[in-house]
């Protein structure tokens, strides 16, 4: 355990765990903004695959990891393009839609990735960026500022929700219509509109979730994520619906996943034992589910279709 | 939430719908989105559907390695079917077939010198029970703590994932792999524990009987119990479930807890029916489940959330995933398609009824429209 902490191996952890937290945190910030709608998006796993998929093929086909970012992007807006017609015009049940939403990306990216690809040629994503003068300070330097500008992006992004959602119309709309919408219909707030907007966004990070994930890893593979979009979506409850609250699950996923990492590397637990630990975050977070469902409420319309009547 | 998932329920089952109608038309418009996938990727669609169809149903071998492949995606439709009435989401399919698989492992390994007759029902209880608790967990955790089962089922399937890897490469790992290959797998289980052959010379053996048979049993559960009526009268309105003096929370308990049985059935049945007869992982659970953990929402949802309907959907999506094999030879489009076709299916399903109600809708305007014209007509 000695040879774990020292501070070289510390400052390795730290770094890492920056890195692997930064998909969870850009899906977990899109979820929020969803959620806050009172709109559930149970497939952002998939749309985080075909993000990855079509980030990945990008690079392949351009070598720019610009390019596959905005593919990326666009690829999850048009995903929730088609979230929003089935959960917000045609009202379907949420939960259920969004497994299916899941299965599609699944099914679909590894088909394009087989077809199109076939095996596993790895691709160059963004180069770290240094930033001036901060990255030269010793130890500190390493862990927080010799990123992928990707990572600086998606830690930036947290202050911007948490302005958006907080501190602009939108955001009081995007409130007001995730926790009485028909209150806010009587007001003159589009729910339609307000819900469509922050699934666009939601999914919109979804796809760059994965295409970071992607570009990030230098490669794709048949279900790529592993589930990662399922664990942003617990982070969710685990933030209590607040960026702030998103980004410290998200860094705790990923610290623990850099330390169990460390730990094989350095032989201090056997592979076996490693899946162990590698339960810790999931136990985790149902038992702040269970300490947060008695102090925090969620959004009060989350999951309900709003119909206005006739 | 029961409200929500009441409203859906009875527009996926209820009469008005025009019975089975809409989960066909769903799996015909994924089947037309599947044939512009297939032109798109410049196959075949109709080489590669006839491929597929042949190559599940086509004869008595492909027939019974369908049934076969149908039998975890009944059972897991079958736990579906069980939770969904009552209102709760059990997404944890995957997680309960692998809690069932590791507690019916563990009764094989420790009573493999126990005769065939006993010990093949005794794993499979093994199975019942390691799903039971992996099912009941969530629920006590939603019943008492009000925590979200979808939540809760998700990270429980991350457990078990990673409980699995760890006995296979640990406690309960073959001791020849441990000494020579490190595959994580168990050693070649009892052959009394080998679920016994169905006569006819194929490879169908009693698990495709046994989840038949739970079928019926769940049917039986439903709708000729009262803890079946409790079920589904949470399932309408927990509200008016508790007004009425029934036990809610306890119900829910019992909904998810009959829901991962199934599951942890399937998951006993998938070892020990295995041609291998052993437990092996590959890291991932859609490795050992295939993802019938979530397949089977497909199919129950395709079934109306009917245990007995579950039976011949769970057959029909049995059959294209077994089919797709062969349409990936004839055509080389992998089968992974069938797999995004299957969440189509889905959507198409959950979302079919606000889109019949606006085609009726839009007819019944019409009608008015014209007979006001014609009312004009005559007037003028």
């Amino acid at each position: 355990m000695s040879d774990f902490f020292t501070i070289a191996s510390l400052v390795f952890v730290v770094g890492s765990g920056i890195r692997l937290a930064t998909p969870f945190l850009l899906a977990g910030l899109g979820e929020t903004i969803g959620q806050r709608s009172g709109v559930l998006n149970l497939g952002v796993d998939g749309v985080m695959l075909l993000g990855a998929f079509g980030a990945y093929w990008t690079i392949l086909e351009t070598r720019s990891p610009v390019a596959g970012i905005l593919v990326g992007i666009a690829v999850g807006l048009a995903m929730g393009l088609l979230y929003g017609v089935i959960t917000v015009t045609l009202r379907a049940e949420q939960g259920i839609s969004g497994i299916g939403i899941f299965l599609f990306g699944l099914g679909i990216s590894d088909l394009l990735f087989q077809k199109k690809v076939g095996t596993p040629i790895p691709i160059r994503g963004f180069d770290d960026l240094h930033v001036p003068l901060l990255a030269d300070i010793p130890k500190v330097g390493e862990m927080f500022f010799q990123h992928s500008v990707l990572v600086y992006v998606a830690f930036l992004l947290v202050p911007v929700v948490a302005f958006l959602l907080n501190r602009t119309t939108f955001g009081l709309n995007v409130r007001a219509v995730g926790e009485n919408p028909a209150a806010a219909d009587s007001l003159g707030v589009s729910v339609a509109r307000v819900r469509y907007t922050t699934i666009l966004l939601a999914n919109g990070l979804a796809g760059l979730a994965g295409a970071v994930l992607a570009s990030e890893l230098g490669i794709f593979q048949q279900n790529l994520t592993n589930g990662q979009g399922f664990i942003a979506i617990a982070l969710v409850y685990f933030g209590a619906w607040r960026p702030v609250g998103v980004m410290g699950g998200a860094l705790l996923f990923g610290l623990v996943s850099a330390t169990v990492l460390q730990w094989k590397t350095l032989g201090l637990v056997s592979g076996a034992a490693s899946s162990l630990t590698a339960m810790a975050p999931a136990v985790l977070t149902i038992l702040a589910l269970v300490i947060i469902s008695r102090t925090v409420g969620q959004p009060s319309a989350l999951t309900r279709p709003f119909d206005r009547g006739h | 939430m029961g409200r929500w998932l009441r409203d859906r329920i009875t527009h996926v089952t209820g009469p008005q719908l025009a019975g089975p109608l809409v989960p066909v038309v769903a799996v015909l418009a994924a089947f037309l989105i599947g044939a512009l996938m297939l032109l798109a990727l410049g196959a075949n669609p109709l080489e590669g559907y006839s491929a597929l169809f042949e190559g599940a149903f086509g004869d008595v071998d492909a027939l019974a390695d369908t049934a076969l492949k149908s039998m975890p995606l009944l059972l897991v439709g079958i736990g579906i079917c069980i939770a969904f009435r009552a209102s709760v989401i059990n997404i944890g399919g995957e997680g309960q077939m692998i809690a069932g698989a590791i507690v019916s492992t563990l009764v094989g390994l420790g009573c493999g010198d126990l005769p065939r007759p006993v010990l093949v029902p005794l794993v499979l209880v093994g199975g019942l029970v390691g799903g039971a608790t992996w099912g009941a967990i969530p629920g006590a955790l939603k019943a008492y703590s009000g925590v979200n089962e979808i939540l809760s089922t998700i990270m429980l399937n991350i457990v078990a994932v990673q409980l699995m890897n760890f006995l296979l490469r640990d406690a309960i790992m073959d001791p020849y792999e441990r000494d020579h290959g490190r595959l994580p797998q168990t050693q070649r289980l009892s052959q009394n524990s080998d679920l016994p052959l169905l006569p006819g010379g194929t490879r169908l053996h009693i698990g495709v009987l046994v989840a038949v048979g739970m079928a019926g049993l769940a049917y039986v559960l439903l709708w000729r119990t009262s803890l079946g009526y409790r079920i589904r009268a949470v399932g309408h309105s927990s509200a008016a479930a508790r007004y009425a003096g029934m036990p809610v929370k306890r119900t829910i308990v019992a909904a998810l807890t009959f829901s991962g049985a199934m599951c942890g059935l399937a998951g006993a049945i998938l070892v020990f029916g295995s041609e291998s007869h052993r437990f092996v992982t590959d890291g991932s659970s859609v490795g050992f489940t295939g993802s019938a953990g979530f397949n089977g929402i497909v199919t129950a949802l395709f079934g109306g959330l009917h245990p007995l309907w579950t039976i011949p959907s769970s057959f029909f999506f049995g059959g294209l995933q077994f089919g797709a094999n062969a349409m990936q030879r004839a055509v080389q489009v992998p089968a992974a398609l069938i797999v995004g076709l299957n969440g189509l299916v889905v959507i198409f399903v959950v979302s079919s009824d606000r889109m019949r109600r606006a085609v009726s809708e839009s007819w019944g305007q019409g009608r008015e429209i014209a007979a006001a014209r014609a009312a004009d007509r005559t007037g003028s």
